[in-house]
């Protein structure tokens, strides 16, 4: 026991004293996490640039609250003549021209950005739609009938906060466990002070279990930090079975500490074996949805998503800290992982040589 | 008891016979050196002998047990400081050597104690990274000698150290032999050899071509003494004319005659009023070994 805490309090010291590899682990990830959870989701659509050709009786007609939305949605620019207006639209110098054609509201606008030119088109229909309703009414000389409430899917209620703080949290974890034993493994390999301790009277199982806890230590700060910093400054809330990322976090670093093994019983130096495993975790975590959803990709590319360890992960992490599902759709996820971690480390143990000879 | 028993003991690394048929006894409380070029061997013999490496052929056996496979009853007995220094990364070398003393469950009170006994009190709070060559190859040779093992190997232990540092050393070692423990090193200076070793084996390409005590060797040898005569004191024939001279060499720092029997011609520079300032040099270890592996490089 005093060898097993000996060796883990040397792994701690030498892990919090390494700046590059604290940096790794939690502040890069964390970066990412305030810019998608604060800057992203601060900014929401950028207002549309418009030109408006002459008067827009239509427009003046809003009601107050149609008219904040308006306001919200276009920065309004004024110009006389349509040619000057239709010349910044085509040079990008504006979103969209809008005239008045009698009753016809007509906007010009291209198709270069195509999101920026749905969101105008569906914009301005509402708020046709919406005049015309209001007047449809007043002439009825009745109050408006019906209201329009929009039922949204639940995957959409999560905001960017939300749907982001899993993935980056399950990549955070699987770079920091991937290297941290890729490298230890080498770096012990090559410093030599694997063979200095196979002469102490300490077993083996003694000192892959001391890295083994202190890595799994390591992965449940990570994630306190993470879940710590998206409620405190982001607005991050979690749901019912939360805690059932523990284990998810747990199993996942092993997991991905295998993978790691692996870079490090393939590679010869330290820095060959860092590289290797960030050349896994970090397309794998682009193909598991880790910095943006998958979920318009093509099927092709979400068959390969699913072959993802880290995927699995953070659909796990998802489920159980934002979708409010309960801790039973944790299991698969558990049992996938482990089985992944299992195969990968018999592999591992299979190729690594401790000596060339 | 025997501390180490090796016979026949072959180390093959794909082409290269690192160590080749090697016999070699220990007695207990022995004080053995390793002499050999770069490459003869030394390494890897010390290596097979401590249990890291299996041998290819022949028996091994340490304070009576087997070394391999990995045997757990001798490792607590025996203190071992390799060749390149293995530490844990970014500790201080007050926390190395406490966290090397936990392994050998060694109170930490007595692994500061060692770090005073090597000279590093004052670099206690020193990354490793930090220390220079000599101050962590002592650390290195502490961290061996934290849990007072019985039998105490060190491969090039004085290598970097500097002239102080390795007098220290060498009165740190002869107390614990001193004190029963057996120590088997490997050195690439011949004074230290002959300073310290009851015993010394002399290796090439892994053979170990000569075993003996300093002097033993040096007397198997039989190589002439050289009498050095200040200059101005005896001409080049007066020399020549003392018998038992081989040969003779006049110098700017004087006259140089090669003899066997040097307490005769020592004896006639009395007579001839010639012994102010004369100095005798007798065969060294150094000259055992050069004439045992030759003077070419080794790879
Ligand atoms: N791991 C290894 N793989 C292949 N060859 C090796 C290995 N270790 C040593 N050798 C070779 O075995 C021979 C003996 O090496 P060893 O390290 O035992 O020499 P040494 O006597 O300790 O030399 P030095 O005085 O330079 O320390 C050398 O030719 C060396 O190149
Ligand atoms: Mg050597």
């Amino acid at each position: 026991m005093r060898a097993f805490s000996a060796i883990a309090a040397a792994i701690v010291r030498g892990f919090v004293r390494d700046r590059a590899s604290l940096f790794f682990a939690v502040v890069f990830p964390l970066m990412f996490l305030v810019f998608f959870g604060g800057v992203l989701s601060d900014r929401g659509q950028p207002a549309a640039e418009l030109v408006q050709v002459g008067d827009l009786a239509l427009v003046e007609a809003l009601s107050p609250e149609a008219r904040d939305a308006f306001d919200a949605a276009f920065d309004v620019r004024r110009v006389d003549d349509l040619d000057t207006a239709l010349e910044q639209v085509r040079s990008g110098d504006a979103d969209v021209a809008l005239r008045q054609d009698g009753g016809t509201l007509v906007a010009h606008y291209t198709q270069t950005d195509q999101v920026q030119a749905a969101v105008t088109q569906a914009t301005l229909r509402a708020l046709v739609d919406g005049t015309n309703v209001a007047l449809l009414a007043q002439e009825a000389g009745s109050a408006v009938p019906f209201a329009l409430d929009v039922e949204r899917v639940e995957d959409e209620s999560l905001t960017v906060i939300q749907f982001v703080t899993p993935g980056l949290l399950g990549w955070a974890i699987a770079t920091s466990a991937a290297i941290g034993a890729a490298a230890t493994l080498q770096g012990w390999r090559q410093t030599k002070l694997m063979r200095r301790l196979q002469l102490a009277p300490v077993r083996t199982r003694t000192i892959v279990s001391a890295r083994v806890v202190v890595t799994l230590g390591i992965a449940l700060v990570q994630t306190a930090i993470f879940l710590g910093v998206g409620m405190a400054f982001f607005g991050l809330s979690l749901t019912g079975s939360w805690w059932m990322a523990v284990p998810l976090v747990l199993v996942g670093t092993l997991c991905f500490m295998a993978l790691g093994l692996l870079a490090g019983a393939l590679t010869t130096t330290a820095e060959a074996a860092v590289n290797a495993a960030n050349f896994m975790v970090l397309p794998m975590a682009f193909l598991s949805g880790s910095f943006f959803s998958l979920d318009g990709a093509p099927r092709w590319l979400q068959t390969i998503s699913d072959l993802m360890p880290l995927k699995h992960l953070n659909d796990g992490m998802l489920d159980v800290m934002v979708r409010g599902e309960g801790p039973a759709a944790a299991l698969p996820v558990l049992g996938i992982l482990a089985a992944f971690a299992l195969v990968v480390t018999l592999v591992a143990a299979k190729l690594f040589r401790w000596e060339s000879v | 008891m025997t501390a180490i028993r090796v016979r026949d003991l072959t180390k093959v690394y794909g082409e290269v016979r690192a160590v080749d048929g090697v016999d070699l006894d220990v007695a207990d409380g022995e004080f053995v050196g390793v002499l050999g070029p770069n490459g003869a061997g030394k390494t890897t013999l010390l290596e097979v002998v401590e249990g890291l490496r299996r041998p290819d052929s022949g028996t091994v056996e340490v304070l009576g047990e087997q070394v391999w496979p990995r045997n757990a009853a001798v490792l607590p007995r025996i203190g071992v400081q390799l060749q390149a220094s293995a530490f844990f990364e970014r500790l201080t070398a007050r926390e190395q050597i406490r966290t090397f003393a936990a392994l050998y469950d060694v109170s930490p009170a007595r692994a500061d104690d060692w770090l005073e006994r090597v000279g590093l009190a004052e670099k206690a709070s020193a990354r490793v990274e930090d220390l220079s060559g000599g101050q962590a190859q002592r650390l290195s040779i502490a961290c061996a000698l934290v849990h007072d093992p019985e039998l105490v190997f060190l491969d090039e232990p004085t290598a970097s150290l500097d002239p102080q540092a390795r007098r220290n050393l060498w009165d740190l070692l002869a107390g614990i032999n001193e004190a029963g423990r057996t120590v088997v090193l490997t050195t690439h200076y011949m004074d230290e050899a002959e300073v310290l070793c009851d015993r010394v084996a002399v290796m090439d390409s892994g053979r170990v071509l000569q075993v003996g005590s300093p002097a033993e060797l040096v007397r198997h040898l039989d190589a002439p003494a050289r009498i050095i005569v200040a200059p101005g004191q005896l001409d080049e024939a007066g020399a020549r004319g003392i018998a038992g001279t081989e040969s003779v060499e006049v110098g700017p720092d004087g006259t140089v005659l090669t003899t066997r029997h040097p307490a005769d011609v020592v004896a006639r520079l009395g007579e001839l009023g010639a012994l102010d300032g004369v100095r005798v040099q007798t065969g060294t270890l150094e000259d055992v070994f050069l004439a045992l592996t030759g003077r070419s490089y080794r790879a």
